[in-house]
């Protein structure tokens, strides 16, 4: 029996032993390295000076100087901004996707596979590429301002690109996809006989929806916004190609910080706030899940 | 204007199958339930039986005719709207809800007070006998225990008419046998009309005051158990409610006597008067046929048959024979004349009796033969 026991163990290894090599070489350890130098001192030209500097993080809550004199909220508005941005994002793709799931779900078996082969490809051309057609079609000579123009309805190209609208509207259309799966996930789940049972008890359509439908969806809701606020407030490629100066988002700032600027430990101290929204967001969301799991609240 | 629960008046509903065809799924149904009456709708899959059940509910919108409940035009009327409830086959509980909130739920929409709600989800649980069960989710409970709860959650609004979808199917035998029961004395304790869809002959035989045996969308017969199984008004309802024998061939005869000849050549004596011009079935029952005495007379008409296989059922054998030109013929004999069985069992060979006057006489239709 131990010995198979031990070769059960042996297998084991052989077979993640890699991928935790990997991960362990590749994430956690490059992760280790952002968490020492967020807490070190900038060197003048690059680099780090190995000396403890916790300013960095007093950085971001708005004391730019060891002393905290003066109060410079510059990056708790970018943070501000950047959630909500993310939180529009989140809001306007569950708008879209939420009907779109239902429709998409009713249809027959040949259709569905369809949509959604329409839904996912997006994902089979370059996101860059993707972009640069929004900037083609919102520029000031671009699709829309020409069509409006050659209709006589404005005398000056509007105002489109470069603005926080562009980024959301950019934000939406990349993250449509990331919402819709798991919506439709758990929307495909839904046993319609339960949509009759609660007609034949005496339900409207509104209370079938509040009390039956929106609870059982809830887990796609909650897994779709998830998934799209986590990136979406990370994000840096859409905000840099669409967005202008007045709508740098975190990721921007990081990317700056460890690019242009340098300032690697500043860098590393915006990323770890980063993250820290990312992980209490989803502790929070697997605790949720754990209460709605069968059995756990009664057995 | 009746004193029909439901009434449905000329029900049509056809569906356009992905083939392209339409498949009528009730062809004209003509149905009067009674109040406090137990209907059950029995026929083979696929005969309409639930279109019909969800024409009255409302989940099907009819091509033509008329419901009405309780006297009153239902024929528009949304499914929430009507004061009919069902028990899905699947039972249909809600997962993410306790027992209790399932079964409150009708009332939760009616918005009833708080403390009447509670008494009566406590009352409706209680009568399908699962008091105190009201804080389990769904699937902390058996499939007996789900099936109650979905009894309960349909009764609890007193809807002046029952519906249920073959909600006994999932239940194994032993189950579904007390569960049979209850629900025929929890139908009297409600007083309320229940609508009962199966397509086992045995369970319609022992719950129904009336059945509706269905095909292809039509009512065959509408009678009680005894008048269907006795006498069949034609060879569907024949054949697909207990094992028969059937006979068909012309008739001849003068009065309540009548001669069945089949085109082979045998006869089969009836009491019974002439049902129509044409072509004719007769139906003996297995247990109708006894073995001759091996001497004397028994006044009895005979029918000669060489024995193929015979089955012991445990209160009765089932012999499997065939009369001399080749048509099969079941007979169970009761296992007190095991001897004697065992003896025309030796010799492959019984002559069978029946009475003429347990001989039914229907019109034979030339597809049912
Ligand atoms: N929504 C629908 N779309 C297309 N055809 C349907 C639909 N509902 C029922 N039918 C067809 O109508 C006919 C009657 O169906 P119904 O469900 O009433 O049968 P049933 O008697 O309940 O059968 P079962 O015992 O298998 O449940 C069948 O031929 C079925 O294929
Ligand atoms: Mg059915």
């Amino acid at each position: 029996m131990s010995t198979l026991k031990a070769r059960k163990r042996q297998q084991l290894a052989l077979l993640l032993g890699p991928v935790t090599l990997f991960l362990g070489i590749f994430l956690l350890l490059p992760l280790a390295i952002m968490v020492v130098y967020s807490f070190l001192m900038p060197g003048l030209y690059g680099g780090v000076e190995w000396t403890y500097y916790p300013h960095n993080y007093g950085r971001i809550l708005g004391f730019a100087d060891p002393e905290f004199e003066v109060f410079d909220p510059v990056y708790l508005s970018i943070f501000a901004r950047s959630v909500k941005i993310a939180l529009i994002t989140v809001a306007l793709t569950l708008l879209v996707c939420y009907p779109a799931a239902f429709q998409i779900a009713a249809l027959p078996d040949r259709w569905k596979n369809f949509a959604l082969f329409l839904i996912t490809l997006p994902f089979f051309a370059s996101l860059i590429v993707r972009l640069f057609i929004w900037v083609l079609i919102l520029r000031p000579t671009g699709f829309i301002n020409e069509t409006l123009g050659a209709l006589g309805l404005i005398d000056r190209p509007l105002d489109l690109l470069y603005t926080e609208g562009a980024v959301i509207l950019g934000m939406v259309y990349i993250y449509i996809p990331f919402m819709f799966l798991p919506l439709y996930a758990s929307v495909e789940k839904l046993d319609w006989t339960l949509i009759r049972a609660s007609q034949d008890l005496g339900a409207g359509a509104f209370d079938t929806f509040r009390r039956i439908i929106l609870p059982l969806t809830l887990p796609g809701i909650a897994g779709g916004c998830i998934i799209v606020f986590i990136p979406a407030l990370g994000n840096f490629i859409v905000p840099a190609v669409l967005g202008g100066a007045k709508s740098m988002m975190l990721g921007n700032l990081i990317e700056q910080q460890f690019l242009a600027a340098r300032n690697w430990p500043f860098g590393s101290a915006l990323a770890m706030l980063v993250m820290a929204v990312v992980l209490v967001l989803l502790f929070i969301a697997i605790r949720q899940e754990r209460a709605d799991q069968p059995g756990s609240g009664h057995a | 204007m009746d004193h029909s629960s439901v009434r449905l008046d000329g029900a049509r509903k056809s569906f356009a199958s992905p083939e392209g065809t339409l498949v009528t799924a009730l062809a004209g149904i003509d149905l009067g339930v009674k109040p406090s009456e137990f209907l059950t709708l029995l026929g083979p899959s696929g005969c309409g039986k639930t279109t019909l059940l969800h024409a009255i509910s409302g989940f099907v919108e009819l091509d033509a005719g008329r419901i009405f409940i309780d006297g009153e035009d239902m024929t528009h009327r949304p499914p929430n709207k009507r004061p009919v409830n069902t028990v899905f086959q699947s039972y249909a509980l809600f997962p993410h809800m306790s027992v209790g909130d399932n079964v409150g739920y009708a009332l939760d929409i009616a918005r009833v007070a708080r403390p009447e709600r509670n008494a009566r989800v406590g009352a409706a649980l209680e009568m399908v006998g699962l008091g105190g069960l009201e804080k389990r989710l769904p699937r902390q409970l058996s499939g007996g225990q789900q099936q109650r709860v979905a009894l309960a959650r349909a009764i609890v609004a007193r809807p002046k008419l029952l519906l249920l979808d073959e909600p006994l199917s999932a239940l194994d035998r032993k189950l579904r046998q007390a569960m049979q029961i209850e629900l025929k004395t929890l139908q009297h304790e409600l007083g309320i009309a229940f609508v009962f869809v199966t397509h086992d002959q045995e369970e319609a035989l022992t719950m129904s005051d009336r059945i509706a045996v269905l095909n292809g969308g039509e009512i065959q017969q509408l009678a009680s158990p005894g008048e269907v199984y006795n006498r069949p008004a034609n060879g569907f309802v024949a054949s697909f409610i207990g094992a028969s024998n059937l006979f068909t061939g012309s008739g001849s005869g003068s009065g309540a006597e009548t001669i069945v000849r089949t085109s082979a050549g045998l006869t089969v004596h009836a009491r019974m008067a002439l049902p129509s011009s044409g072509p004719v079935t007769a139906l003996i029952r297995p247990e109708q046929f006894a073995l001759a005495p091996d001497s004397g007379t028994h006044g009895l008409s005979e029918l000669p048959v060489s024995i193929d296989q015979v089955v012991f059922m445990g209160m009765v054998f089932e012999i499997h024979g065939r009369t001399d030109d080749g048509q099969k013929v079941v007979a169970t004999l009761p296992a007190s004349q095991q001897s004697r069985i065992a003896e025309a069992e030796g010799r492959r060979r019984a002559v069978l009796t029946y009475d003429p006057a347990s001989v039914h006489l229907f019109p034979a239709v030339s597809e049912a033969a």
